[in-house]
């Protein structure tokens, strides 16, 4: 993303709280929102934007490192999730 | 940070770590009552010349000596509760930073706006400045805006370790497959040390944790200069 969004105040956001989530364990948060993602894209197509929020909230929770994984095991269809 | 001869806390950052302090006086002035107390009663009962030996009951003062202590309880559990659930609430957060615990060094990641990682190693004693603070200071800072609602999610990468802001009133597990969160709110700027609180292997002691809280403008200034 370019400097000029993070200047601007109104893309200054962050996942929001998730009534499902309340917890302090937020590992499932961070799964659901990333199996959703990939779910809505399969279910609407890849340039359906609402999509994208699931992405955000994924990215902003999930460490880089469980992503990559996922990814990889995605590309590899030894994913664990139901998409 | 704790200096020389600092017994207590340390002064606090956040409104956290404020009511935690508040209520561990609270909690030990009642403590300090209790035990003069007892104190007293057993001087009492070591000099007195045993007038009432033959005494075998008192409804009175065995109801009283009931109901007191569990009025105490109470006046502890509800604050602390108060307390507890305080600390769970997730106050609408305004950023979200990712904190992993590795062997032995924290790495960091921003990916609310743009994708910011690094990883912050204690600065070995060799190469410490007289400015320094020896085993406690790192090489990247955990930048973070004071005045917001900032919401940590730690985990680890290998073992269990623990993220800890004294100042800051935050300990955390940091626990390899699970995510645990927790919000935190800076009230001031400064630097905040903490040290990984949980037995990781060799060079526990030498993954400390910087926090610097500084304003919104900064914060985003520094964001700015992480991505180019």
């Amino acid at each position: 993303m370019s400097t000029s969004i993070m200047s601007n105040v109104e893309a200054l956001s962050t996942a929001p709280f998730d009534a499902r989530f309340p917890n302090q364990n937020q590992t499932r948060n961070c799964w659901q929102n990333f199996v959703d993602f990939y779910r809505c894209r399969k279910v609407k197509g890849d340039d359906y934007e609402p999509c994208n929020y699931f992405k955000k909230v994924y990215q902003s929770l999930c460490p880089n490192s469980w992503v990559e994984k996922w990814q990889e095991q995605i590309e590899e269809g030894k994913f664990a999730g139901k998409i | 940070m704790a200096t020389w001869s600092h017994l207590l806390f340390q002064d606090s950052a956040s409104p956290t770590m404020e009511q935690m302090i508040f209520f561990h006086d609270h909690t030990m002035i009642i403590l300090t009552l209790i035990t003069t107390l007892v104190v007293y009663m057993m001087m009492n009962t070591m000099y007195n010349s045993f007038t009432n030996r033959v005494l075998l009951e008192g409804q009175e003062i065995e109801t009283f000596w009931t109901i007191i202590p569990a009025l105490m309880l109470i006046f502890i559990a509800l604050p602390s509760l108060r307390l507890l659930y305080l600390m769970d609430e997730i106050n609408n957060p305004a950023l979200t930073v990712k904190t992993i615990g590795h062997q032995w060094y924290w790495s960091y990641e921003y990916s609310d706006f743009s994708s910011i990682e690094f990883d912050s190693y204690m600065i070995p004693s060799s190469e410490n400045l007289p400015s320094s603070f020896r085993l406690l200071d790192v090489d990247n800072r955990t930048i973070l805006p004071m005045n917001t609602q900032i919401r940590m999610m730690i985990t680890a990468g290998d073992v269990i370790h623990a993220w800890t802001v004294p100042a800051l009133g935050m300990k955390i597990d940091a626990i390899p497959g699970r995510l645990n969160q927790s919000s935190i709110m800076i009230n001031r700027p400064g630097l905040f040390f903490g040290q990984c609180s949980e037995i990781c292997g060799a060079n526990h002691s030498f993954m400390p944790i910087v926090v610097e809280s500084v304003n919104t403008s900064s914060f985003i200034k520094w964001m700015n200069s992480m991505v180019e």
